[in-house]
């Protein structure tokens, strides 16, 4: 019973871990169709920021959900400002400028930091289930990716400033001639998204040792979990990260981590060849 | 005049030979030592410090007369991290630079690219690393521990402080797959029993299902051979999940590059490890060395176990050089075959004539408060696991790195 417990608040966490790190690409990349390829590395700078933070004597909290995610959107504005806003609607040229972005943020924060392992450690203490012993930052993983798509479901829909998003979104020229400055509202998702990004980096940094290159790791499953969500953007990152979440935890039990990854990646493959708009492409349609 | 082929050959051969001779003559004045390390990118956390340990060798060795009545001059290329440099460095060091011997290489996938072009230059090899054993050649000098090395006497202490039940996490390479069946090996021996053995590759950071199975298995003792900064994070999630007090934890690689310095002192406290070096290790040689280290501008608490190696390395070399009274690399070889030896802030260091591996001090040590004390020190163990394999007493043509059968 107990193991059973455990085995659900790790699928928990999977499943939660992967709407973090998707989340800010899923606004980047879902709603304004750019390639960012330098996600991860927002990740990764969000990562710094915390510690850099923390080290300077702020309270981990505050670093983590506040300072890190100010500070690497405001990076993402002036990315945005200089080289996004020059490639809307040229897919391919954003993925090329931001693979370069990518590795120059991987060079700043080697000259800056050193090419050494860095990190802090977690803020909240473990407790103990029957036999066993749970680490409690799983538990604000899970609280904050509830959180989080509580809220962008609630400005999304709710507000009319995420309205008025969505609608430059579908049709920019229209929004333009109802009186709202496209560019402007580029501007402003492209901070949210580059925030989120800072977000799942800063929350994910205390449960890894932190280089440069870190970026890379999140990169493929943001993606992948992105693309196979489809066009909707909270359902289906609901819907794709609780499947991979899922499948990948339970043959990491069932066989090895190893094989955890495989599954995750296999079960991708064979989603999108079965729906290849993604999981809102057929099912949840027309949900936000 | 006119200039046929054939007189051209014979000038621009006479001519390159009046280029060359200054240079044969000035290769005379200095001895050159070839280094090759990854002092940026990934592995600059090694290579740098061992840059530093060597330069710093070199300079006393140069301070107390030199060798041979000569000066010692380093030739050194930093590598980037890039495997493909390394086999392009050697060439350059071996033709080009000429050089008496080369000390480098970090990881196994290093050596193993310059091993065969100083084999086949016939230029003496140095590889200064804790690795995993079982490389056979006559040309190759290896001072860093090797897993029989480690493993024989840390199971028996981290078992003995805990219990006989125990779970291996380990690296999904060549070294981590290795150690691992090492481990599996001396658990059994001491009479315990191996519940799980679980590897990872190196970029898998997200360790909590394997807590939580480990908790399944319910083991006394964990042992973790793991490699790299994604692998950092098993220690911070095992101590995030409050595992720490409740089931003990051992390490073949955690501190090498000074990694208990980036935990933290309640994530790092009493994880067990047995290295040849630590900076903790209270004699007059480190003592020394550390002083020494500093005054070379080397970042104070920097060094670590492959910068102590790589410094032993070249401390060995020395040695050998001095007892054959020439460079020529048969008659250094031949010196360093009698069972040379050297003492350095790890102990004392014995080159094993069987398999050109070091005899040397294992130390049983406990992480506390972000530093690695001396439990317990076995002097001078052998390299058990590279014996059993490589003989090059009665086979020195030998030219292989084995696979270790258990």
């Amino acid at each position: 019973m107990d193991l059973v417990f455990v085995i659900i608040v790790e699928m928990l966490y999977a499943v939660a871990s992967l709407v973090l790190i998707s989340a800010g690409l899923a606004i980047v990349f879902g709603m304004m169709k750019i390639i960012n390829l330098a996600h991860g590395e927002f990740m990764m700078m969000g990562g710094y920021v915390t510690i850099t933070a923390v080290t300077l004597g702020a309270n981990v909290f505050v670093a983590m959900l506040i300072i890190a995610p100010l500070v690497v959107g405001l990076i993402g504005l002036v990315v945005e400002r200089l080289v996004i806003r020059h490639l809307y609607g040229r897919l391919v040229d954003t993925m090329l400028a931001t693979w370069g972005l990518s590795l120059f943020f991987i060079g700043l924060a080697t000259m800056i930091f050193g090419n050494t392992t860095t990190g802090i450690s977690t803020p909240i203490s473990g407790f103990t289930v029957g036999n066993y012993q749970v680490n409690g930052y799983n538990f604000f993983i899970i609280l904050v990716s509830i959180v989080l798509l509580g809220l962008m479901y609630a400005v999304l829909k709710g507000t009319r400033l995420g309205l008025i998003a969505r609608g430059a979104m579908q049709l920019p020229d229209m929004a333009a001639a109802l009186g709202y400055s496209p560019e402007r509202i580029y501007m402003a998702t492209f901070f949210c998204g580059s925030a989120l990004s800072g977000l799942a980096g800063a929350i994910l940094a205390p449960l890894v040792g932190l280089v440069p290159t870190s970026g890379g790791a999140y990169i493929a499953k943001a993606f992948i979990t992105v693309i196979a969500g489809g066009p909707s953007l909270i359902a289906g990152l609901m819907a794709s990260s609780g499947l991979f979440g899922f499948i990948s935890q339970i043959f990491t039990f069932a066989v090895s981590p190893v094989m955890g990854e495989v599954a995750l990646l296999l079960a991708a493959v064979v989603l999108l060849r079965l729906l290849p708009q993604g999981v809102t492409g057929k099912f949840f349609r027309g949900r936000l | 005049m006119s200039i046929n082929r054939r007189h051209f050959l014979a000038s621009a051969a006479a001519a390159t030979g009046a280029v060359m001779l200054p240079r044969a003559v000035m290769a005379a004045d200095t001895i050159k030592l070839g280094s090759v390390l990854d002092v940026s990118g990934i592995f600059d956390a090694y290579g740098k410090p061992m840059d530093t340990a060597l330069r710093l060798a070199v300079s006393q060795i140069n301070a107390a007369g030199g060798l041979l009545g000569q000066q010692v001059e380093v030739v050194g290329y930093d590598t980037q991290s890039d495997m493909a440099l390394y086999s392009q460095y050697a060439q350059q060091l071996v033709r080009e630079d000429k050089v008496d011997v080369v000390h480098g290489g970090i990881l196994s996938a290093s050596r193993e690219a310059i091993r065969q072009t100083l084999h086949k230059n016939k230029t003496l090899y140095f590889y200064n690393v804790l690795y995993e054993g079982g490389v056979c050649d006559r040309n190759i000098f290896i001072n860093g521990v090797t897993p029989a090395q480690q493993a024989e006497a840390l199971v028996p202490y981290a078992m003995g402080k805990s219990g006989k039940k125990v779970y291996i996490v380990a690296a999904d390479y060549n070294y981590g797959q290795i150690t691992a069946r090492w481990l599996q090996k001396f658990v059994a021996d001491n009479g315990g029993e191996t519940v799980g053995v679980d590897f990872f590759p190196l970029d898998v950071s997200d360790f909590g299902s394997t807590i939580a199975k480990i908790q399944t298995a319910g083991p006394d003792l964990v042992i973790a051979p793991l490699v790299g900064g994604a692998h950092l994070s098993f220690f911070r999630q095992w101590a995030a999940a409050g595992m720490k007090d409740r089931i003990a934890l051992a390490s073949t690689t955690l501190g090498v590059g000074n990694e208990h310095k980036v935990l933290t002192a309640e994530e790092g406290n009493g994880i067990m490890v047995a290295y040849n070096y630590s900076q903790e290790l209270d004699t007059p040689e480190n003592v020394a060395f550390k002083e020494a280290w500093v005054a070379a501008g080397g970042e104070a608490g920097g060094m670590h176990e492959l910068a102590v190696s790589n410094y032993h390395g070249v401390l060995t070399w020395a040695e050998g050089v001095r007892i054959a009274g020439t460079l020529d690399r048969d008659a250094v070889v031949d010196a360093l075959e009698t069972g040379v030896s050297i003492t350095g802030p790890g102990g004392k260091v014995t080159v094993d004539p069987q398999t050109h591996h070091a005899i040397l001090d294992v130390h049983l040590m406990e992480f506390e408060n972000q530093g690695m004390k001396v439990v317990e020190t076995l002097p001078q163990r052998q390299p058990i696991d590279t014996q059993a394999v490589c003989d090059l007493g009665a086979n020195p043509d030998d030219n292989t790195q084995y696979e270790i059968q258990i």
